[in-house]
């Protein structure tokens, strides 16, 4: 009973604030828009009918390309830097993994302007490759998918890292060990036991990344110049450009869906690894 | 076949490396802050010069003033709810559905938040300004504050405060002098991160300022600032901005050890 009267008021602010303008923009969705902008609440299903349209399911088909190489490269990248720190002494763990983490709890503009600094055509790589001779004319390293997948990378990779070594810690040292008595090669006991027991962690980095990703507005505006390429600059087009709200709900309630399913994948995944350790263990 | 000792140094190979990715391009911009002839082709000499046109700026100033309002504000409030909302949760039987409804707020795409907000405001015939922001701030806040909150108190023995209440103290006794000192840092930690946050927050303060810009936030300024390009005054602004969110992020994880790296 206390407990309840505990939960209530942040309960309330979060049903307030967050569940209810989310099923407001379920309900937008089959709405038509009005002539200036505005809302006729007239029952359609235009709207989805125009999201299959070729055009958005070309944006949404990048968007999920696009999110799917960040997430693949934030991987390939966030678990070996996520061994490593597993090995490093206990006592230096907790520092490593907090210098991982800082940049990732700093301002998301600054560190995507970063970026421009970086890969413009006067930017400092293309400075420095024409200084060296290596190129003789700055490569188109800005403003196209290149820079908005090493700039997805560069602000989600820190979370992966911390998932990841998240579930090795909490892995058994001994099953590994009994792995490596029973003979097997270090290449193998990683294959056979380690990654399958830490794909909790992988899946957790993974589907953080690509909801994010998918969904990202500020990435694409500023290191994809401006064109509508994914998702997220669409939505915001349609709410801030061309006025058609009950459109953007109805992208927007795609976003919802596809984060509530990657969710209940990812709550499913780490549920049956937990059962085949307890199996195994 | 790689001897371990090859595979661990190629491994903490590749970490130096991660953070040199993750740390020279902040780096970079900090260095062009202080280049005289602020451009990144040639170092001209060091100069505060940047910092100054930055001072002077009424429109950076009263964004900044209008950051600290909101930031502070949302930060109060989410941190009062975040805090009883641990407290709850931890007593209760587990249940996914809220668990569900905690999550949420971290992981719901911003724009989508932003335009749900907009939608919700404007159905409701709410004014726009600093007071809508704050409400939308307060809605990751207190996921961020509960999160902290509820490993604080896990790690903590739960007989304690039965052996409080079987002593005689009342409920608020308990609070007080048992289970407040306790899980202090941790309320303190999850403040400081809600307020970094709130400072750099930007689609949703977007969304939700409304037009005009008696409300304009700093990251809405630096937002429209950037979308010019590369500037000297750009990046004056980033390095005071990532210097104090360091700053505060390290605070966090130095009042409360694992805020910040999870344990």
């Amino acid at each position: 009973m206390r407990s309840l009267l505990l939960i209530l008021p942040g309960v309330g602010w979060l049903t307030t604030f967050m569940i209810v303008p989310c099923l407001i923009i379920f309900a937008y969705s089959i709405f038509k828009r009005g002539v200036y902008g505005g809302i006729v609440y007239t029952f359609t299903l235009d709207n989805f009918a125009r999201a299959a349209d070729s055009l958005y399911l070309g944006i949404f088909l990048t968007s999920g390309r696009i999110a799917l190489t960040a997430t693949v490269v934030a991987l390939l990248v966030a678990y070996p830097a996520a061994y490593a720190i597993s090995l490093a002494p206990r006592e230096k763990q907790t520092r490593f993994l907090f210098l991982i983490m800082l940049p990732f709890w700093s301002n998301y503009l600054i560190r995507t302007y970063a970026w421009i600094v970086l890969l413009n055509r006067e930017g400092l790589i293309n400075n420095g490759l024409e200084g060296l001779g290596l190129i003789s004319e700055p490569l188109p390293i800005l403003y196209n998918e290149f820079a908005i997948i090493v700039g997805l990378v560069y602000n989600y990779l820190p979370f992966v890292i911390l998932a990841i070594y998240s579930s090795l810690q909490r892995l058994n040292p001994e099953i590994r060990e009994a792995s490596e008595d029973l003979g097997a090669p270090a290449w193998k006991t990683f294959l056979r036991v380690t990654l399958p027991l830490t794909l909790p962690g992988v899946a957790a980095g993974a589907v953080f990344v690509f909801v994010l990703s998918i969904g990202n507005f500020i990435t694409p505006d500023l290191l994809g110049g401006g064109r509508l390429l994914m998702v997220g600059n669409l939505i915001y087009d349609q709410f801030l450009t061309a006025r058609d709200w009950p459109f953007g709900a109805t992208l927007s309630m795609f976003l919802i869906m596809l984060m509530m399913g990657l969710l209940f994948a990812q709550a499913y995944a780490v549920n049956s690894t937990q059962r085949r350790s307890e199996g195994n263990g | 076949m790689a001897s371990p000792n090859t595979a661990h140094r190629i491994l903490r190979g590749h970490l130096w490396l991660v953070y040199g990715f993750l740390y020279i391009p902040i780096l970079v911009l900090m260095v062009m802050s202080l280049n005289e002839g602020g451009m990144p082709t040639a170092w001209t000499g060091f100069s505060l010069k940047w910092y100054g046109v930055l001072a002077e700026s009424p429109e950076i100033l009263s964004a900044t003033v209008n950051t600290l309002i909101v930031a502070s504000i949302s930060t109060v409030i989410a941190t009062v709810l975040g805090t009883m909302l641990a407290l709850g949760v931890e007593r209760r039987r587990r249940s996914s559905g809220l668990d569900a409804l905690l999550f949420a707020p971290m992981i719901i795409p911003d724009i989508v938040l932003a335009i749900a907000l907009l939608s919700f405001f404007t159905l409701l015939e709410v004014t726009l300004g600093l007071h809508s922001i704050i409400l939308a701030h307060v809605v990751f806040n207190i996921a961020f504050v509960c999160a902290v909150v509820r490993t604080r108190l896990r790690n903590f023995d739960q007989s304690i405060v039965e052996a409080s209440q079987d002593l005689g103290a009342g409920d608020f006794t308990t609070f007080r002098r048992i289970t407040l000192p306790i899980i202090f840092p941790g309320v303190l930690a999850g403040a400081l991160l809600a307020f970094t946050l709130s400072l750099d927050e930007f689609i949703i303060a977007f969304f939700t300022a409304g037009a005009g810009s008696s409300s304009t936030t700093l990251p809405m300024r630096i937002y429209s600032m950037i979308r010019f390009g590369v500037t000297p005054e750009i990046n004056a602004m980033a390095t005071i901005v990532m210097f104090v969110s360091f700053t505060l992020v390290f605070a966090s994880q130095r009042i409360n050890k694992g805020t910040i790296t999870g344990q």
